[in-house]
Formats: C-alpha cells, sequence, structure tokens
C-alpha cells in the first residue's frame, strides 16, 4: 500500500496535503480499502467552516457507510466535484484525483497533533 | 469459526475473510461492482461450501418432507429441484431450502449456513422411524458457476450436455474426473450452475474450472457480490428478508406456499393468515438520491413509519440504491411513494415490481 511521505495523517485514516495556509483532504489508501467500492461521496458545501475532528460528510461503499472527519480547523474553499460523477476515484486515486475537500487553515498548530506516515503506517499495522 | 475445503484458495486469490454463517467466507476480491459486472457479462464462480446438505431417504422420505415444507414435493419427478421453505407451527420461517429429488424417497435438502444445526434440530424432532436422515454437509462442496458463459466454461469440463438441463432440474454427471450433481440453478439471476460433489475434490475442481473459463475472463465471486446480484433479483436472503418472525405469505412467497396441500405444519395458521388478508408486505424500493438504504432503516410515509428496509444496497447494474423491506399493506402498491430514513435523511424512494432488474 502507498503512503506518500509528504502527506499529514488522521487517527480517521484521513490525509492532508498543505500548501501554504491550504490543506487538501482525502481518505487513504487503507480507508478506501476497508470500505471497498465507494460509490456516493457526500461533500460540505464551500464555505463551511469545520472545526478539527467535525464530520465534514459521508462516504457511502456499498458494503459500509463512514464518515469523513476534518483533520484540521478552517474553511472549505473547494469540493472535488469529479468524485461526485466519478466516486471510484477515491479507490483508485485516493491521494490525486480521489481528494475530497481543500480548507483554508485557521490554526496551523494543529498539523502538529496529525501523524506523519511512520506513525500512520504503525496505526494501521495494529 | 469454520472454513470450507477452499479457504486457502481464497486467501491466496487475495480474498478478504469475513465471518458469516459460523464459516469464514471471502467477501470479495477485486471489489464487488467488478465481481457484479463479472457475474453479469462473463462468468464467476462462488465458493458456497458453507451451505448444508441434508439426504432423506426410506419408504417414509416423500411424506417426511411434505410435512415438514410449504411446497409440494409430491410435483418433484428425479432429476427436478424445487425451491420451498419450513415453517414453525406459527408461520413464521426456520429456513428457506432447495429440495433435489435424485430417486423416489430419495432427496437432498440444502440450507442456510447459519440454520444447519437449527435446521437438522428441527427436522429431526418430526422425523418418522423410516426415514434415513444424514446430514452431510462438511463432506459436501458447493460451487457455483454463474453468468453468461458459465456453460461454455462448464462444458470443457463434461460430458453431460448442459444445455439440456431445463433450469431447476439436475443430473449426476462427471466434471474433470469428478462424480457430481449438475444443477442448473443459482441466486444470481444468471445462467448458472451449482455442483454439489466431495470436499475432498474441491481444490481439483475448482482449479480445473478457472483453467476452463480463463478465456471468459472467470473470476471468483465473494459474499459482497452475491448479495447485490440476488438483490437485483429481489431473491430473500434468511436473516435479512426472512426470518422466524416473518410468514411467507407476506414475504412474497406465496407461490411456494401450497395451501392446497394436505396437512403441513403451519397450514391452518397460514390458512387463517390467508383468510384474514395481510398486515404488511414485502416489497422492493428503490431510492431517489444518491445514497444507499441499509437494513435496519425506517420506512415512512406523512411522518409515520410504515415499515422497514429488510435489504439494501447500492446496485451496479441500475447504479441506484435499492432496497427490499417490509411496508404496510397500504402503501405496498407498485409506484407508491415512501420515505427512507437514510441516517436522519428523508429521502424519497418509490415501491417498485420485483425484480429491480428486468432480464431480456
Amino acid at each position: 500500500m502507498n503512503f506518500p511521505d509528504n502527506l499529514k495523517y488522521s487517527k480517521d485514516h484521513e490525509w492532508i496535503r498543505v500548501e501554504g495556509n491550504i490543506g487538501t483532504v482525502g481518505i487513504t489508501e487503507y480507508a478506501q480499502g476497508e470500505l471497498g467500492d465507494v460509490v456516493f461521496v457526500e461533500l460540505p458545501k464551500i464555505g463551511a467552516k469545520l472545526e478539527s475532528g467535525q464530520s465534514f460528510g459521508t462516504v457511502e461503499a456499498v458494503k459500509a457507510v463512514s464518515d469523513l472527519y476534518s483533520p484540521v480547523t478552517g474553511e472549505v474553499t473547494e469540493i472535488n466535484k469529479e468524485i461526485q460523477d466519478a466516486p471510484e476515484l477515491v479507490n483508485k486515486e485516493s491521494y490525486e484525483r480521489g481528494w475530497m475537500i481543500k480548507i483554508k487553515i485557521t490554526n496551523p498548530d494543529e498539523l502538529n497533533n496529525l501523524l506523519d506516515v511512520e506513525a500512520y503506517k504503525k496505526l494501521i499495522a495494529k | 469459526m469454520k472454513r470450507t475445503p477452499l479457504y486457502n484458495v481464497h486467501v491466496k486469490a487475495g480474498g478478504k475473510i469475513v465471518p458469516f454463517g459460523g464459516f469464514e467466507m471471502p467477501v470479495q476480491y477485486a471489489g464487488i461492482v467488478e465481481e457484479h459486472k463479472t457475474v453479469r457479462n462473463a462468468v464467476g464462480v462462488f465458493d458456497v461450501s458453507h451451505m448444508g446438505e441434508f439426504f432423506v431417504k426410506g419408504k417414509q422420505a416423500l411424506s417426511f418432507l411434505q410435512k415438514i415444507t410449504i411446497n409440494d414435493v409430491s410435483k418433484l419427478s428425479p432429476g427436478k429441484a424445487q425451491y420451498s421453505a419450513m415453517c414453525y407451527e406459527n408461520a413464521g420461517i426456520v429456513d428457506d431450502l432447495l429440495i433435489y429429488m435424485q430417486a423416489e424417497n430419495n432427496y437432498m435438502v440444502v440450507v442456510n449456513a447459519s440454520n444447519i444445526d437449527k435446521d437438522f434440530e428441527w427436522m429431526s424432532k418430526v422425523l418418522s422411524p423410516e426415514v434415513i436422515f444424514e446430514n452431510k454437509s462438511d463432506e459436501t462442496a458447493l460451487l457455483a458457476i454463474q453468468g453468461p458463459k458459465s456453460l461454455e466454461t462448464l462444458q470443457k469440463l463434461t460430458d453431460v450436455r448442459l444445455a439440456e438441463i431445463p433450469y431447476y432440474h439436475f443430473v449426476q454427471g462427471n466434471v474433470s474426473g469428478i462424480e457430481m450433481i449438475i444443477s442448473r440453478t443459482g441466486y444470481t439471476g444468471e445462467l448458472g450452475f451449482e455442483i454439489y460433489f466431495p470436499s475432498a475434490e474441491a481444490e481439483k475442481a475448482w482449479n480445473a474450472l478457472f483453467e476452463a473459463g480463463k478465456e471468459f475472463g472467470i473470476a471468483p465471486i465473494g459474499l459482497g457480490a452475491r448479495d447485490t446480484l440476488r438483490l437485483e433479483m429481489g431473491y430473500c436472503l434468511y436473516g435479512n428478508d426472512i426470518d422466524q418472525t416473518t410468514n411467507p405469505l407476506e414475504a412474497g412467497l406465496g407461490w411456494i406456499t401450497k395451501l392446497s396441500k394436505e396437512n403441513f405444519t403451519a397450514k391452518s395458521v397460514l390458512e387463517e393468515i390467508k383468510t384474514k388478508g395481510l398486515n404488511r408486505k414485502l416489497v422492493g424500493m428503490v431510492l431517489h438520491e444518491k445514497a444507499i438504504p441499509r437494513h435496519g432503516y425506517a420506512v415512512t410515509a406523512n411522518g409515520e413509519n410504515i415499515g422497514t428496509v429488510t435489504s439494501g444496497t447500492f446496485s451496479p447494474s441500475l447504479e441506484k440504491g435499492i432496497a427490499m423491506g417490509y411496508v404496510t399493506l397500504q402503501h405496498s402498491k407498485i409506484d407508491t411513494e415512501v420515505f427512507i430514513d437514510v441516517r436522519g435523511k428523508i429521502m424519497k424512494a418509490t415501491v417498485v415490481q420485483l425484480p429491480f432488474l428486468k432480464k431480456n
């Protein structure tokens, strides 16, 4: 399984890629594998304000449904419309075209609470 | 937890193993949607060896099965199979099952894995002394070969002329050197066969099938796709859509409930239900929004609870959320608008005719 080392990871199996004050958020390859075929993704409205750990949507796979949790506090600036028509991208390209939201990070210190790639790999090895 | 004789084969093939009916079973390999499409478009193989096989023989075999099941077993002739069910005295369903007539007073009964012990005990209770009743579930492997290319795949391995076996018929035959029951049955709505043979031969049969089906893109299919395939056809699953709290008439199984048959378990209660009329009915529902109805979700109308989803999934063929569930009789008519409570969101759905997937 692939876990890029330039990302931060949450215990809820989200990843975040930080560029300036904008974070791009998705679910990890491990998470998509556990869920199986993703068929619907429900995302928040642009402008939605999220607390870190707050649910921002759901991902429905054939077998199970899972909440999505924001790894940081901030405001949603963009959502990935492509995955609403092609949800399989969440399975196939978890870290690229399968991203979910972009969020303007209001408290960058929270990034320190997230896991680096080694810590995340340890978490899922349990 | 039990394992089928093919457990190691599933693990090697990348199967994700989950507990089901007391067995460690593969829920998926390549992914539910891909496996589903393999069966609809080509051919897939299911290991369903977890299911139970009972053998009923002896002078009283027919009268015993007539008494304990709701369909008319006397309609069978050797080489024919029948879908049926057993009921408790109060008409609640013990299990749904298949009866294969092998010869006069010689039958095989196929039951759900999770019910093997319960069924065996229930049937043993009303057994007459002249009936020989055996549980050969552990010694019997069962593979389902399903899909438009199933016949061509299996035909490579046998001299039996498969095209001549009608639906719900079976023959005893040799498939790649293994004596087996070849049955033209399945749980997918596709052309398909189910083969019953000794467990010890399971790996040999599996490998032969995959070699034969290679050119058609044959693939192993897990329980996940088994569920989406059967649900598109509106087939009941014991434990979800039918159980001891549901009766066959409200479950849409009136067609296998032969009230004209002489005395059988639950007959008088079923007659009474039929006379009084049903309170609720199992129906198919299609969700209008992008979401998946799931087991246990409430069905409502005008803000009132009118039923429950018993099975729900995403239909890979229709690309929609579909569900089966019990609703009050007044909401059970085709085209009735109902609502399904999807984790707090009330979503519009329509009652539709089953099967969801209309073939040809």
